[in-house]
């Protein structure tokens, strides 16, 4: 669905339903260079099963039109916005990589709007490599071969995602093209910008007071499991779920236990 | 390491994704979790158990990945789908009953009544069929044209338009397609190129790579290698922007419209860069069927495991061979891109750095009598209706294939009456030769 938000048409992916904001709300917030697609299967589910669902494509992202925010504070309010426009009253909140910042700083903005809160593949500082940050913002397909690389744990995924014969690496390079491609004006510098400057990350997490859930990949070469280590020591009321056999890429390297400790979390 | 940090790493020399051979053998593929068998089990299950209801109502509605029924998919044919995509530089595969099957299930995902297909006039009979006669029956008009001319993909197109289609190397003479340039003009009109590439298969060239945005194969050729098995590969790229060209220009609704086949999916919002596959195994292989045995996807499996090996060693006979019959009186022509007399000897030098295949064509001086003698004085060329396979194979067209044909039908086809296609093996190539010149000897014997 499409819906205004700062002035720009925004899109969120409903799961397959209409959305509904007398139901229990999931946001799922996607990370650098990405979209609402990285989440299919658990917005299809969790849609399907007594949840309205807002996977969204962030500003100058996908089908939202941009430009791209410039600093996980923006992006946090912008969530905000979306939260207030929807018509949702308290949202269960999911970000991955980058989009767990958001989820974290939106949840330390307005509390009482956020009901629960997932931080996949997250990490504090989240600083990004001086190499990687160049490439990014000149020889950007380098960049989306070594995120590409160091976000998977395998060639071979089974039953693959979204289903049976999909190339789940190649998907994900795909994808990062087509981001750029919609939007040629560095979307990827941009969100790793955002990522590597933002330093509010424990002063966040010391104000979250919801119930919170990191999901974190074992072989997860761009935030190892240990660099959210920060984050989960100033959160009380938290989970931690480690998930094997799964890099960063985790919502299509291990999509059925992504799914699962969202669904128990979000239902419990 | 902290996060995001590959500093260590310099871009410009690594990381690297694993090479061609590595894929062949890897890509798709774990030990089996049940066994630990390590080759890939063929899975003969016509289906595949549910853990509870909610299990069983999630994998039909798109919710979580697996196997329902073998007709839609099945995890050894997965291994083969998983494996071409990434051979191919693609987003997903799709294992079909054969190749016409895939190319049947690439056109009706996205082409219905009403639609319209550009499509390069030099093309195996098989396909040229289904589009001049059996698509037209359902509604859907091809226009041919001259593949090297490109004034003429640009003109062909219409309205209705909703792909290009073209061999890599083009049926009877070898045209190379110009996947680049054929590729841009499909591209400025928001129309897909969609290619065979059964004659090169991804060892040789990865159209994806080149502007295409749609690939299959007859795996029952070189991929399979060993003429055993009848099957065809689909590849998606995931390179064509159907949404974007669903607003420009309104084609495409079968990815970009609520889909009531599939409680109103939307294809292109699922995924942003697999919408055709997800259409063509939710609704083509479901609807029309035309699924691959998991034995047969076993066997071309067991083809690719050597897939680059074997094609060097096939572009190695096929150009002794054609040096050999270059030299030879008996011989008139030879349509081979290597050769700087072809038209598109300095499109191949580009697109085919590693080989043009060795599957060819040349003409015998004489009648249609001269190439049955040729024909059936070969002792190590099998005279049959294939390509691919790792023994060499020979057909002669205006006995065989066209034989009801006059000669000045023949003509306009590219054909002569002593015309003769050879699929170059794997056999000793100087037994190759020996067996060919025996052959020309006889058929000029005649006169």
């Amino acid at each position: 669905m499409h819906i205004q938000i700062q002035n720009k048409k925004t899109y969120a992916y409903t799961g397959g339903k209409a959305f509904n904001p007398n139901l229990p709300t999931v946001i799922l917030v996607h990370g650098a260079q990405n979209d609402h697609s990285v989440w299919a299967l658990q917005s299809r589910y969790l849609a399907h099963h007594g949840f309205s669902v807002l996977a969204v494509d962030l500003p100058g992202h996908g089908r939202s039109e941009g430009p791209a925010l410039d600093s996980v504070e923006a992006m946090a309010k912008w969530l905000l916005e979306l939260i207030e426009l929807s018509g949702v009253q308290q949202a269960f909140v999911a970000g991955h990589s980058m989009g767990s910042l958001i989820a974290l700083e939106a949840a330390s903005m307005a509390p009482d709007r956020i009901q629960k809160l997932a931080l996949l593949g997250t990490a504090f500082p989240m600083k990004v490599s001086d190499t990687l940050l160049f490439a990014s913002q000149n020889h950007e397909q380098s960049a989306i071969d070594m995120v590409n690389i160091f976000s998977h744990s395998t060639n071979a995924h089974k039953p693959s995602c979204p289903g049976p014969g999909f190339s789940v690496m190649n998907s994900s390079m795909r994808l990062m093209q087509r981001i750029s491609a919609i939007n040629p004006e560095q979307v990827f510098f941009n969100d790793f910008s955002a990522c590597n400057n933002y330093s509010n990350g424990e002063k966040a997490a010391q104000q979250v007071q919801c119930p919170t859930l990191f999901v974190l990949a074992k072989q997860d070469m761009m935030t190892p499991a240990k660099a959210s280590t920060s984050l989960s020591n100033a959160i009380a009321n938290k989970q931690i779920n480690i998930i094997d056999q799964c890099g960063h890429s985790m919502m299509s390297e291990q999509a059925d236990a992504v799914l699962d400790a969202l669904n128990n979390f979000f239902k419990a | 390491m902290s996060p995001f940090n590959c500093g260590e790493y310099q871009f410009m020399s690594g990381p690297k994704y694993p090479g061609f051979e590595t894929l062949s053998l890897h890509a798709g593929a774990v030990a089996d979790p049940a066994t630990g068998a390590r080759a890939t089990p063929i899975y003969f299950s016509s289906s595949f158990a549910f853990k509870d209801s909610d299990h069983a109502a999630s994998l039909f509605n798109m919710e979580r990945a697996g196997h329902v029924y073998s007709r839609i998919s099945n995890p050894t044919n997965a291994v083969l789908e998983e494996r071409m995509a990434a051979l191919e530089n693609g987003v997903a595969g799709l294992a079909v009953a054969s190749g016409q099957a895939a190319l049947h299930l690439g056109l009706s995902t996205i082409a219905g009544a009403g639609s319209h297909i550009v499509a390069s006039r030099a093309l195996y009979g098989g396909s040229h069929n289904l589009l001049a006669y059996t698509l037209k029956r359902f509604g859907i008009e091809t226009t041919f044209v001259d593949p090297r001319d490109l004034d003429a993909w640009r003109d062909a197109i219409r309205p209705e338009t909703k792909v290009f289609f073209g061999e890599t190397l083009g049926n009877p003479g070898l045209d190379v397609l110009n996947i680049p340039a054929i590729a841009e003009i499909a591209h400025e009109n928001h129309i897909p190129l969609f290619v065979d590439s059964t004659f090169t298969t991804p060892y040789l060239l990865k159209p994806i790579e080149h502007g295409a945005d749609l690939v299959f194969h007859s795996a029952t050729k070189f991929l399979c290698g060993h003429g055993t098995a009848i099957g065809g590969v689909l590849i998606d790229g995931g390179t064509f922007d159907w949404q974007n060209a669903y607003d420009k220009t309104g084609r495409f609704g079968e990815l970009c419209e609520p889909y009531e086949g599939f409680h109103g999916m939307v294809f292109s919002e699922e995924s942003t860069v697999g919408a055709f596959s997800l259409r063509a195994r939710r609704e083509g292989l479901r609807d029309f069927g035309a699924c691959m045995s998991p034995h047969n996807a076993f066997a071309i499996l067991q083809g690719i495991e050597t897939l680059g090996m074997r094609m060097d060693r096939h572009v190695a006979n096929a150009r002794r061979i054609v040096e050999f019959l270059a030299s030879h009186t008996a011989v008139e022509g030879i349509a081979f891109p290597e050769l700087e007399s072809h038209p598109d000897y300095e499109l191949a030098k580009t697109l085919l750095p590693k080989g043009c295949g060795s599957v060819f064509s040349f003409n015998i001086k004489g009648d249609r009598a001269a190439g049955q003698r040729f024909v059936e004085s070969l002792k190590v060329f099998s005279h049959l209706a294939n390509v691919g396979d790792a023994k060499s194979l020979v057909i002669h067209p205006a006995s065989t294939t066209h034989f009801r044909v006059p000669a000045e039908q023949l003509a306009a086809s590219g054909i002569s009456e002593g015309t003769i296609r050879l699929s170059v093996g794997l056999e000793n190539v100087d037994d190759l030769i020996e067996d060919l010149g025996r052959g020309l000897k006889m058929a000029q014997k005649g006169k």
